[in-house]
């Protein structure tokens, strides 16, 4: 049998996902992380992107975050989301919007918009798109 | 006929009041269930945060963040999570009364206090006595964000970093059940740490990424703004409840009030006709 770790994901709001997995992918500020079961205590904050909870072989759960915090124990990861979802949930055209919005605030000159919270804007976009482009990639 | 003009209208203007109790009572039984969910959908994001802090009590850091440090207390910060609206029964008085016995005992001790409140009651209570308030924020509705309340716990936050106050308190009411709603104060700053888990023995400490003060930032201060946030949307289904049962027995008495008043106006229509008959037959005989 194959070692497994607890993973809890939960965000603000509500509870997303809790389960056994093999392994568990998360975008830490450092760089990408994977998380094996019994990985050495850890705590590191996250980016905005992509959480990939490997349940097994075949079973891989895509999840979107928009940054938040990931703490992992020996026999516990625990993943508090600033918001997350379903990636399959992720309304492409919201999304969208949401980047040409952010998009014209950048490009916006006049010196009145919130510079980083314009970047911080389309990041969560990019990433939130580039999430919904891979899940196609995999199975449609 | 002229009987009990008096008691008919009474009546009638007590069954318009009792109109208005069972409608704001439908409407907080409503808004009681919202709520109730809401305070729910928060909870696992507190229960895992919590125990991250459990579990980062019990490591060894090399790091000792100023939240984690107890000290010496001169002063307390203290905010007050009340409701925005009235006739909720005894819900903020008694929390109201909780508070003010924590403040005569910091008082006593010669320890000074800062207080910050979340909602108009709150506000217009503490604002009439001679307490140092320092933030407020009211009129958040029935679905509060976090953003709206950040504020007066930055507020908070640093002024513990500034050493102005030593320790921060929240008070709040917790949901019990419908009928119960339990007003408590519950120490935020330093954290304090409750039971162990003991599947974390021996000498340890986390990897911190990026570095140990920026991740501990973040974390004690997300782990102050669920706690806060939590005793909010607790409040709020507080104040519905209680709300709720207020109205709920308003009606009843508005009910038991028109009873007794229904039976007087009878009396007094049949001593009114039993009069009159009697003095019809005197005449009668009288002819």
């Amino acid at each position: 049998m194959t070692m497994t770790v607890h993973v809890d994901i939960v965000s603000a709001e509500k509870e997303i996902f809790s389960g056994l997995a093999e392994m568990i992918f998360a975008p830490a500020e450092m760089g990408e992380l994977g998380i094996s079961p019994r990985h050495a205590p850890l705590i590191t904050k996250l980016n905005p992107g992509e959480v990939r909870v490997k349940v097994s072989e075949s079973e891989i759960y895509p999840f979107y975050i928009s940054g938040g915090l990931l703490e992992v124990q020996p026999h516990l990861v625990t993943i508090l989301a600033d918001t997350a979802v379903r990636a399959i949930d992720i309304d492409e055209a919201a999304v969208l919007e949401a980047k040409v919005k952010a998009e014209e605030a950048l490009s916006d000159t006049s010196g009145k918009i919130d510079y980083a919270t314009a970047q911080s804007q389309l990041q969560q976009a990019v990433m939130q798109l580039r999430t919904l482009d891979r899940l196609r990639k995999r199975g449609g | 006929m002229a009987v009990g003009k008096e008691i008919r209208t009474k009546i009638a203007s007590i069954k318009n009041t009792q109109k208005i109790t069972r409608a704001m009572e439908m409407v907080a039984a409503s808004k009681m269930r919202k709520t109730k969910d809401r305070m729910q959908a928060t909870r696992p994001y507190s229960i895992k945060i919590g125990q991250i802090i459990k579990h980062l009590a019990q490591a060894n850091p090399e790091y000792k963040h100023t939240f984690l440090v107890p000290r010496e207390v001169k002063r307390v910060g203290v905010i007050v999570v009340s409701s925005d609206r009235g006739l909720c029964g005894g819900l903020n008085s008694n929390l109201f009364r909780k508070t003010l016995a924590e403040l005569v005992q910091w008082e006593n001790s010669n320890i000074e206090v800062d207080i910050c409140t979340i909602g108009s009651k709150g506000f217009g209570f503490f604002s009439n006595l001679k307490v140092n308030l320092v933030g407020q924020v009211s009129k958040l509705g029935d679905t509060p964000h976090l953003h709206d309340i950040v504020g007066i716990i930055k507020i908070m936050l640093d002024a513990y970093e500034a050493g102005t106050i030593d320790q921060l308190y929240v008070v709040s009411n917790e949901f019990v059940n419908t009928m119960t709603q339990r007003p408590t104060i519950e120490q935020l700053l330093p954290v304090v740490a409750c039971e162990l888990d003991e599947n974390l023995g021996g000498h340890w400490d986390y990897i911190y990424e990026p570095d140990a003060k920026e991740v501990l930032d973040h974390l004690l201060t997300r782990f102050i703004e669920s706690k806060v946030y939590q005793g909010l949307v607790e409040n709020n289904a507080c104040e519905q409840a209680a709300r709720m049962v207020a109205m709920k027995s308003a009606s009843d008495n508005a009910g038991n009030l028109i009873g007794e008043l229904q039976l007087i106006y009878n009396k007094a229509r049949q001593a009114a006709i039993t009069q009159e008959i009697s003095e019809i037959v005197a005449g009668a005989a009288a002819v």
